[in-house]
């Protein structure tokens, strides 16, 4: 019973929970989105024991949708979704408690939203139906276009309008190579599904197309991820959004771009996405990211700007641990994404706590409040040092085995990408000079309040979170190995069919594909 | 339910919902002769006009029930489902287009219930040409149609910009009447026949597909009708005219209208053209060039009436992608649109109605600054027809370009279908702005909109179509299956199967 139902559960109740905050009294809003996301959480986390390390999907649950067009409502976790799903439930109680002060206006709406938002990502995690998977894809992106725009800082309409519209025609792109890979799929099997299983099956014999495929798949995810050139949308959108919004798009949004690659671009389209040019180019991008995210965070007055930034830097290890394949490579990429989203979720906690204190997040305005604030100094202090991945935090893990991973297939990329550590290190431990260390030199500053309980309440866990993985990380590596190994199998035992011309592939494959779209 | 049409008694049955529409619309006017000055007369002649609705209505979905097919010769109107489908969706426009009207007319004091006689006659021309199997039947039908809603635009008679707009509708419609009687002509002059089914089988059992003269026909009838549905380049009388209209006429042609102009070429480009490919090249350039055009213009208005106009040639241009498909998938991704669009339209219309004084021209998209905090659930509902207008996931407008996707598709019309959903990404541009407005930008002055409202009648309907447009995009199979069996119904006879590519080039 629980393992049918528990997913559709985990989607089902936050909805129902957003119908009820908006139903009662707006006093009430906060504790009872607080209770819901708890209770959201406590029922996902027995996943964590009744899953079955294996690398095929668990808790299925498959009916019929809309029969005529083989769309079914099939949702399943395996070790990749897993913590993705848990992650989710375990940041959302704590983004409801870290805006009980900084919601003041239309409080019964933005915890509704918030809600339905969990609904969107949980969603988009353990879907496995492709139309299902887009339709919560779309879904999540009002709620959140609706807490940058209505909850947001001073430029919050340009911010909610360009996180839409970007993400909105990745999507888009996404929804035309879905129904060219189904419709294609159909014409040669006879069966029109969007079943993931079963176009992961046969998706091998597409031929030359897939590179068109695959790069629409590819630019909705890398948009979202995001990667160089595609993540102007990033700064903005963080800067303008309320923390829980900034919590929750670092935390959980942008892991839907590399969790789409991971799921979807490189297992549907192997050919396509291994492709020689291909591969250097994406890893060029990542590497990119890396450097270049860093290098323009280390200049940054703003901190949540910043913290931005170097989401663009960790998010490019990621990319390139997915590239390198190599078992390490792929569960260091996945351990990147929950502690960026545990580290950097707290980061941007700890700015919004800022905030709500000085109405300022310029690095500038502060100045030896370690003094003042100690107990926020401490819990900076901690998760940065996270961030930058010091050894005993999460962070290490993470970019210790990407970096690992990666130079078994790629020495110089690798080699590249460890500088990504040390610049790291080169934006934020001077921003934590100049926030909590130089001497107290303004007035305003002296008077700040340290923590109290309910921001302490917010940020223990994901300290906790933070030292246990940097300590043990082993169940959780342990419970994502099968599936990650099974990622690279699919990924590498290309599936029969024409295998593309070598490279120079782009303008090869793109004069075979024209031919094989027009039938 | 099979009906010979040669004997009268069949015939009668066959024309049932028409007949039973030209009755109640002589009844309506016998009525409002006899009573036409008070406001109450005017809600009078809305409860006939209602009723006359639903026994159309009731008689078309009996029809419908009996599965009613033609036997025998071909005649001058189709028996088929999708002429039923058409007509239950254009009888539904017209009964919500006289619920939004009933505190439209009183509060801008248009006391002439003769707006109802008008409207239902206007309803039979629409259902008379998109049934008919001939193309004199489908001209009849658009001209008693024309003749009606140019009155309707003109209704206003205090309005210079209503005045405006009827002379422009008259003017241009009837220059599109006098191309598509000629090319009604030429085809005739080609083919000996205006029957629909007859041309299809002369032109297969002659070899006509590239006889001149019946190319030049066909030319003409589809500027005809691109006039009707708006298509750029023939979209230029379109904003003035849906601009300058009482709001609810405005809502009656931007989806009655356009529904059965769509229906109707539908139906003469499957059955009597199928064998002819020029049609397709044709459309797929219209609809290219629509797309694009409604969609950039759109993007550039203020005032919401003027956007939601442009907005509305921007949906032809999706509509006529359907068309371009040209199979029976494509037939069937139309009808669910019709229903999904106008569902969003009307209601969009209605609740644009319910927020303007004076035609609404001047209500600018700034205007709905703070309603969401003033007027929750029109907000609310308004929000929703925007997002089923941009094709968000979960309402209708969703599932409906999804269909016309994966007719675009199945058909290898790949580029259309890119080209659809990158204009719908500009399209965001402008919807998202009337979302904007309502729930993140503060209300310029206290109470701005204290004099929104909605009667009870027009707030039901708005609601219906509400609900209908969340419905049908988290459970659209029931329509889906109706969709696809009357898609059927209009097989042209070129196309083989649902995903076969029709014989084009491209």
């Amino acid at each position: 019973m629980y393992r049918d139902l528990v997913l559709t559960a985990l989607l089902v109740w936050p909805l129902l929970a957003g119908g009820v905050v908006l139903l009662l009294p707006t006093r009430w809003a906060k504790h009872v989105a607080l209770v819901a996301s708890l209770v959201e959480f406590a029922m996902a986390v027995p996943l964590w024991w009744t899953f079955a390390p294996a690398g095929g999907m668990q808790f299925l649950l498959d009916v019929p949708w809309i029969s005529g067009w083989g769309i079914r409502y099939t949702v399943g976790v395996d070790g990749i979704s897993l913590f993705m799903v848990l992650l989710t439930t375990f940041l959302v109680p704590l983004t409801v408690l870290g805006s009980y002060r900084y919601i003041t206006t239309h409080e019964r709406a933005f915890y509704a939203l918030l809600l339905v938002l969990t609904a969107g990502m949980l969603g988009v995690f353990v879907a496995l139906d492709l139309f299902l998977f887009y339709v919560m894809w779309e879904v999540m992106l009002i709620p959140m276009y609706f807490i940058i725009g209505v909850w947001g800082g001073e430029n919050r309409l340009y911010a909610a309008i360009k996180f839409f519209i970007y993400t909105f025609f990745g999507s888009l792109l996404m929804l035309v190579a879905i129904l060219a890979l189904v419709m294609l799929e159909g014409r040669r099997t006879g069966v029109y599904s969007f079943s993931y299983d079963y176009l992961l099956m046969h998706a091998g014999g597409l031929g030359p197309v897939a590179f068109w495929l695959f790069g629409a798949f590819f630019l909705a995810f890398a948009i979202k991820v995001p990667m160089v050139p595609f993540h102007t949308w990033l700064p903005d959108a963080h800067v303008e959004a309320p923390t829980a919004g900034s919590v929750l798009l670092a935390g959980i949004l942008l892991k839907m771009g590399t969790y789409g690659f991971l799921r979807f671009a490189l297992p549907f389209f192997p050919q396509a996405g291994l492709a020689p040019a291909v591969q250097t180019a994406i890893v060029a991008l990542a590497l990119v990211g890396i450097v270049y995210g860093g290098l323009v965070a280390m200049v940054q007055p703003d901190f949540k700007k910043l913290i931005a930034y170097s989401s663009v830097a960790h998010l490019g290890f990621v990319v390139l641990g997915i590239w390198a394949l190599t078992l390490q490579s792929v569960q260091g990429a996945l351990m990147v994404m929950i502690n960026h989203g545990l580290s950097t979720g707290a980061l941007f906690f700890l700015v919004g706590m800022l905030y709500e204190r000085r109405h300022s997040r310029l690095l500038d305005a502060f100045g030896g409040i370690a003094k003042v604030v100690p107990l926020f100094a401490a819990g900076l202090t901690v998760v940065s040092l996270s961030s930058i991945g010091l050894p005993a935090t999460n962070g290490f893990i993470g970019e210790f085995l990407v970096l690992v991973g990666t130079f078994r297939t790629y020495p110089v990329p690798a080699a590249i990408a460890a500088t990504g550590v040390l610049i790291a290190a080169m934006y934020l431990l001077p921003a934590l000079q100049r926030v909590l260390y130089n001497p107290l030199d303004k007035r305003e500053n002296e008077k700040l309040p340290d923590l109290s309980a309910r921001e302490l309440a917010v940020l223990v866990p994901l300290i906790a979170c933070i030292v246990w993985i940097g300590v043990y990380p082993q169940p959780i590596l342990r419970r994502m190995e099968p599936s990650a190994a099974r990622f690279i199998q699919t990924v590498r035992v290309a599936p029969p069919g024409p295998i593309l011309p070598p490279a120079p592939s782009g303008g090869a494959g793109a004069g075979g594909a024209a031919g094989a779209a027009a039938p | 339910m099979s009906l010979d049409l040669s004997t009268a008694s069949d015939l009668l049955l066959g024309l049932a919902p028409e007949l039973v529409l030209t009755g109640a619309a002589l009844l309506l006017l016998v009525v409002v002769a006899w009573r036409h000055t008070s406001a109450a007369d005017l809600r009078r002649a809305a409860w006939v006009s209602l009723a006359g609705l639903a026994a159309a209505g009731a008689a078309a979905w009996w029809l419908w029930w009996h599965s009613a097919r033609a036997a025998g010769i071909p005649v001058m109107i189709a028996v088929d489902d999708f002429r039923f489908v058409v007509d239950g969706l254009l009888l539904a426009t017209a009964a919500g287009t006289v619920l939004v009207s009933f505190g439209y007319l009183e509060r801008e004091r248009l006391l002439a219930p003769e707006y109802y006689v008008l409207v239902l006659f206007a309803t039979l021309g629409l259902m008379l040409m998109a049934g008919g199997a001939d193309l004199i039947v489908v001209f009849l039908g658009l001209e008693l149609m024309s003749v009606s809603v140019y009155v309707l635009a003109g209704i206003n008679r205090r309005s210079p910009a209503s005045a405006e707009a009827a002379l422009k509708y008259f003017l241009l419609g009837a220059f599109a009447s006098g191309f598509l009687l000629y090319g009604i002509a030429l085809v005739y002059g080609a083919t000996a026949t205006t029957n629909l089914t007859l041309i299809g089988f002369q032109i297969r059992s002659l070899g006509l597909e590239s006889s001149p003269m019946l190319l030049m026909g066909l030319g003409l009838l589809l500027v005809g009708f691109g006039f009707k549905v708006a298509a750029v380049p023939f979209h230029m009388w379109a904003p003035d005219v849906y601009d300058g209209a009482p709001t609810p006429v405005t809502g009656f042609m931007a989806t009655a209208v356009k529904a059965a102009a769509f229906a109707a070429l539908f139906r003469v480009l499957g059955q009597a053209f199928g064998a002819v490919p020029a049609w397709q090249h044709i459309v797929w350039w219209l609809a290219v060039a629509t797309m694009i055009g409604g969609n950039m213009v759109a993007l550039a208005q203020r005032a919401v009436k003027r956007m939601l106009a442009y907005s509305s040639i921007a949906h032809a241009g999706y509509v006529l992608v359907a068309v371009a498909a040209g199979t029976t998938l494509g037939a069937a991704a139309f009808l669910f649109y019709l229903v999904a669009y106008t569902l969003m339209t009307l209601a969009a219309f209605a609740l644009l109605a319910a927020k303007g004084r004076d035609g609404e021209r001047d209500v600018l998209i700034d205007d709905l600054a703070g309603l969401a905090a003033e007027r929750p659930w029109l907000a609310a509902a308004l929000a929703v027809c925007m997002l089923s207008l941009l094709g968000f996931p979960a309402t209708a407008g969703f599932i409906g370009k999804w269909y016309i996707l994966v007719a675009a598709i199945g058909a290898g019309q790949t580029g259309l279908a890119a080209l659809l959903v990158l204009t719908s990404v500009v399209s965001a541009g402008y919807y998202l702005p009337v979302i904007m407005a309502m729930y993140m930008k503060p209300a310029p002055v206290p109470a701005a909109h204290a004099g929104m409202r909605l009667d009870r009648l027009g707030g039901a309907a708005v609601a219906v179509a509400v609900l209908g447009l969340v419905f049908l995009g988290v459970r659209p199979n029931r329509l889906l299956d109706i969709a696809r069996t009357s898609g059927a119904g209009l097989a042209p006879p070129a196309a083989t199967t649902d995903v076969a590519p029709p014989a084009s080039g491209r």
